[in-house]
């Protein structure tokens, strides 16, 4: 199977601008066109590792969330509440090597550490969680508190502590005894500390000089522990993988794959990819998506949530399950329902609470995720679908394509009257195709999201728009077809799909841009997704194996990557 | 290499576009003026705050036809009148884009609070009201708060590129930062400072010790990022220090209640009640030395407003809805620009209830109101409605409409700056550098 990294696709810079009301929570995604150029055979083994920058990139609420309950326990309660992810690229997991800590989201931290550190260390589950007892009820047991501060120092900075850090913590413990009382309470403080740290909400990457290539650098074996656990489970490092940190088993290849495999082969490997295309499909959009409750009924809280879940659960059975190929999530009519779902569906649902597998009826029109209500919902208006930002997304989200803004100074008032009778979004489109300044960019969008027209702003079925016919006729990177299920066919078929699939992957797994350098490995990584059949996990097996995951590279000539990485952010200010 | 202070760090953002060093709070600004102090005799503190409305406006509803004091109020203003005197209205005042993209409903809303147009989704440089902040904003447990009535999560309060301060969107929620826990009754009577307080500080600060030795193990820009952390850190620090005084006396303070569970959408009708609920409970945390700094968005710069069962939003309608040929304008855009309009109003009386000293809330308080464009339509950034409101501790003068000509925007920046105290003498980039300020507004 040949697969081209090249992104075969209109050059957008042609496309003077969208033309419509591009209004919505979501902050569209700037996405450069990948354009380095491909060499005619696309290597089938790795290129030398080329290497980026080290980055340090602050914990996403999930990572955050599991890794206090993969340190302590599901049920250990956090309190505090998370400031909105930021996106660069497309990704949070690459805005999260950018943005910043507002004080707001340090309250939380700390609103959060107080809470787990108090039960933790309180007296319902301290047994469960201290490794030790103190000798004294009175005197500060040193032995004791340097036990747990080492405990959970190195499960939550995913390193040992350093001999100061130990001390330092340790002499939290013994001041916050001595002035509160309890031995228990010190423990609590230094818990605190630690949860507090820049060493536990950042992931400091640190490198180390590489003894197969003099002069370059990788990371240290418990940075790459990190970069790998967070890829293949979303989580911090287990007891196994920072066992096999601190016993430089990461540095060989045979102990690098048998930790891979393992991880690969762990059920948590479905948060990984769960998590991964929560951030893909931007769900965080839902936190303020809204409906009209009057021209949207059935759409209510429950729906939005199990909506998200909807196309979760689907992805994670396809790829992850069953191992299927990527491109069948444009095709597959196997899904998930629940009863706020059956209603917008009009399917029937027998589970009364909960989940159940379902299959889109073969005449519902339905086939992939892009026609489930999460994907056409998200992207509509609040009381009106949106052929435009369907259209948009899909090639933002799906074809790493970007997708300019509207002009500054542009009549709209062509697409009015939504209700007229008689009228459909074609129509009103239309008028943006004979004004010159807008087609350029609605050529890209509307033949796209028109296919699905069928499908109110809520990803209800509709047979007509305003007692009119719909004409679901359309077209993407040269290929005509019809409705939502030509829509999936197509983008089940276009070459770009999977080769965006593994730029959004990779860019996710390091937390950063690409760099130029890095160009060969994609197409290397492109032709082995291709030869697995389009296995995700194959892929994500490929990745944590290789070299180039793991090669660091400062910036030697910080002129040059500079300039690289700003052009790839394009007109992102 | 200079000191690395957390003033270095905003200016540094800057770019060398505007240095300033920030003075002591000036006493001479206060005092002297009855006005200025309680009736406990201690001085109040002056507060500053932004307060947003998205789409813009319909000019010749909004506009006075005359300048000075005795304009006629138009029609969209009208249910400002009440606060005619406290109020002056800016007119013609431009966002100069210097060949930048206009990045719709952003370049002109980040233009007026920065001073530099933006081709994006952030500011490249502190806010106006964090510039503030910095100077008049210590001393209070929260520096600053951020609201957004319309269940949006966004805010366009800034510390620097990519560094927003984030919005509370939920009545509840705010209810619960500011009067829940941590907060001290100030007319309680009793004081027990508690010791977990002073064993959160010292935490705090083994969190901060290797701060240095980690800076140099980090590139430039995540040096930067690890500043903003510490930032935070210290603002944490600074809450902490408050617990352990016994709170300042208020007078007439009492302590609100809990709101009930609102809808949270976009549905203007609710939209309306949560804003009325949020500025009622950060008038109170005003009043009570919570915060001085506060931003509200009532709603996002894109507005997302909407009637129940329209198929429209606000900001959908400015580009979509036919100009009404008999009114020559877009009628129902029109309607929200109104109704922005009353909802301004809702804020301000909010502020004017509470009495303090010789007058009320409203009168120590600083208020900055705009849009992000003024023709939603074609997304202008020529002449952004504004109007600043209150008598910000009686450094402001108001009671005027004032046309700004063209101008750059950033002169109504600089003139506020002036007034809180700070020290600058030129704010903004390019064309919208300046070292005008609008006369009329100083005192």
């Amino acid at each position: 199977m040949m697969t081209k990294r090249t992104f075969k696709s209109p050059f957008f810079a042609l496309c003077a601008g969208l033309g419509l009301a591009l209004a919505g929570g979501i902050g569209w995604a700037q996405q450069s066109q990948v354009s380095a150029a491909s060499p005619a055979a696309p290597p089938a083994v790795e290129p030398a590792p080329a290497g980026g920058p080290p980055v340090m990139r602050r914990l996403t609420e999930s990572q955050y969330r599991a890794t206090i309950a993969d340190v302590f326990a599901p049920d250990v309660p956090i309190a505090g509440r998370f400031e909105r992810a930021q996106r660069a690229d497309g990704l949070i997991a690459v805005g999260s090597s950018v943005g910043g800590m507002s004080a707001f989201g340090f309250e939380q931290y700390d609103a959060s550490a107080r809470g787990i550190a108090a039960e933790v260390t309180g007296e319902k589950r301290r047994a469960q969680f201290v490794p030790c007892q103190p000798k004294s009820a009175n005197a500060f047991d040193a032995a004791c508190a340097t036990k747990f501060v080492d405990t959970y120092g190195l499960k939550l900075f995913r390193r040992p502590l350093a001999r100061d850090e130990r001390a330092r913590f340790v002499g939290v413990a013994k001041a916050a005894q001595a002035r509160l009382g309890g031995f228990y309470q010190g423990l609590e403080y230094a818990l605190v500390g630690m949860l507090q740290s820049p060493h536990f909400l950042l992931r400091m990457e640190r490198t180390e000089p590489d003894p197969q290539h003099r002069g370059a650098l990788r990371l240290d074996a418990w940075s790459k522990a990190t970069r790998l656990s967070y890829f293949l489970t979303n989580s911090t490092p287990d007891a196994e993988l920072l066992r096999a940190a601190g016993a430089g088993e990461l540095d060989t290849d045979q102990g690098l794959a048998r930790q891979v495999d393992r991880l690969i082969a762990s059920p948590k490997l479905e948060a990984a990819v769960r998590a991964f295309f929560w951030d893909m499909l931007q769900f965080d959009g839902f936190n303020d998506l809204f409906k009209d409750p009057v021209i949207y009924p059935a759409y209510n809280s429950s729906v939005a949530r199990d909506a998200q879940e909807q196309t979760l659960r689907t992805i994670v059975s396809l790829l992850v399950t069953e191992r299927g190929d990527y491109r069948d999530l444009f095709t597959t009519r196997k899904t998930w329902l629940t009863r706020p779902l059956g209603i917008v569906y009009r399917m029937p649902v027998a589970t009364r609470n909960g989940w159940e597998q379902a299959e889109y009826p073969a005449y519902s029109n339905r086939s992939g995720i892009l026609t489930d209500i999460s994907m056409l919902a998200l992207h509509s208006h609040p009381g009106r679908s949106s052929a435009t930002l369907r259209g948009k997304s899909l090639r933002e989200v799906f074809l790493c394509q970007h997708v300019p803004d509207p002009p500054a100074n542009v009549n709209f008032t062509a697409v009015d009257q939504v209700s007229r009778p008689g009228s459909t979004a074609r129509m009103r489109l239309a008028e943006h195709n004979d004004n010159p300044v807008c087609a350029g960019c609605h050529k890209l969008t509307d033949p796209i999201g028109l296919t699905l027209e069928n499908f109110d702003g809520s990803g209800g079925f509709r047979a007509k728009e305003n007692g009119a016919e719909l004409d679901l006729k359309g077209m993407l990177d040269g290929a005509t077809f019809a409705g939502a299920p030509g829509l999936g066919q197509t983008m089940h078929d276009n070459p770009n799909v999977p080769i965006c699939l593994v730029d959004k992957l990779y860019r996710s797994a390091v937390g950063r841009e690409v760099v130029d350098a890095e160009g060969p490995y994609l197409d290397y990584l492109a032709t082995t997704f291709g030869a697995s059949g389009y296995r995700v996990p194959e892929l994500m097996r490929a990745i944590a194996l290789s070299k180039t995951f793991y090669a660091v590279a400062l910036p030697a000539v910080p002129a040059k990557t500079q300039t690289a990485a700003a052009a790839r952010k394009g007109d992102r200010s | 290499m200079t000191k690395l202070t957390r003033r270095t760090i905003l200016r540094g953002a800057v770019n060398g576009a505007a240095v300033g060093v920030a003075l002591p709070f000036l006493d001479l600004f206060l005092d002297g003026n009855g006005e200025a102090l309680a009736a406990t005799g201690q001085r109040l503190p002056v507060r500053f705050g932004t307060w947003i409305w998205g789409c813009g406006f319909i000019p010749e509803r909004w506009i006075p036809a005359t300048e000075g004091a005795d304009y006629v109020m138009p029609p969209d203003l009208e249910p400002m009148a009440p606060y005619r005197k406290q109020m002056a209205i800016l007119s013609g005042f431009d966002v100069k884009l210097d060949g930048v993209a206009n990045k719709p409903h952003m370049t002109g809303n980040f233009g007026l609070r920065t001073g530099i147009p933006v081709p994006g989704e952030t500011a490249t440089a502190p806010t106006i009201d964090v510039l503030i902040g910095e100077q008049i904003g210590q001393g209070a447990r929260f520096r600053s708060i951020e609201l957004s009535a319309s269940g949006i999560e966004r805010s366009y309060s800034f510390r620097g590129a990519g560094s927003p301060n984030p919005s509370e969107t939920s009545p509840v929620a705010l209810y619960q930062r500011i009067f829940g826990e941590g907060f001290q009754d100030p007319n309680a009577g009793t004081f027990a400072p508690d010791p977990r307080t002073m064993v959160r500080q010292s935490v705090l600060s083994a969190v901060t010790e290797d701060r240095q030795k980690l800076a140099r193990s980090l590139g430039a820009a995540d040096r930067a990022r690890l500043d903003e952390y510490f930032t935070s850190v210290r603002q944490l620090e600074q809450q902490l220090e408050l617990q352990l005084q016994p709170p300042a006396k208020v007078e007439n303070f009492t302590m609100p209640s809990a709101p009930a569970k609102t809808v949270v959408d976009a549905d203007v009708e609710h939209v309306m009640v949560n804003h009325k609920l949020m500025a009622g409970l950060l008038a109170q945390a005003l009043a009570c030395n919570q915060t001085r700094v506060f931003n509200m968005l009532f709603s996002d710069t894109a507005s997302n407003l909407r009637r129940s069962a329209s198929s429209d939003t606000h900001h959908t309608l400015t580009h979509e809805e036919p100009v009404d040929p008999k009114l020559g304008y877009q009628q129902q855009v029109a309607w929200f620009a109104a109704k922005s309009m009353v909802a301004c109003r809702d804020f301000v009386d909010a502020l004017a209830r509470i009495k303090e000293g010789a007058g009320t809330l409203l009168d120590n308080t600083l208020l900055l109101a705009h849009s992000d464009c003024s023709i939603a339509k074609s997304h202008a950034v020529e002449g952004i409605p504004m109007m600043v409101i209150g008598g910000g501790g009686g450094r402001i003068r108001t009671g005027f409409h004032k046309a700004g000509r063209a101008d750059p925007v950033s002169r109504v920046g600089l003139s506020l700056q002036q007034a809180m105290g700070l020290q600058v003498e030129r704010w903004g980039t390019k064309s919208m550098d300046t070292n005008r300020t609008v006369t009329e507004l100083v005192a």
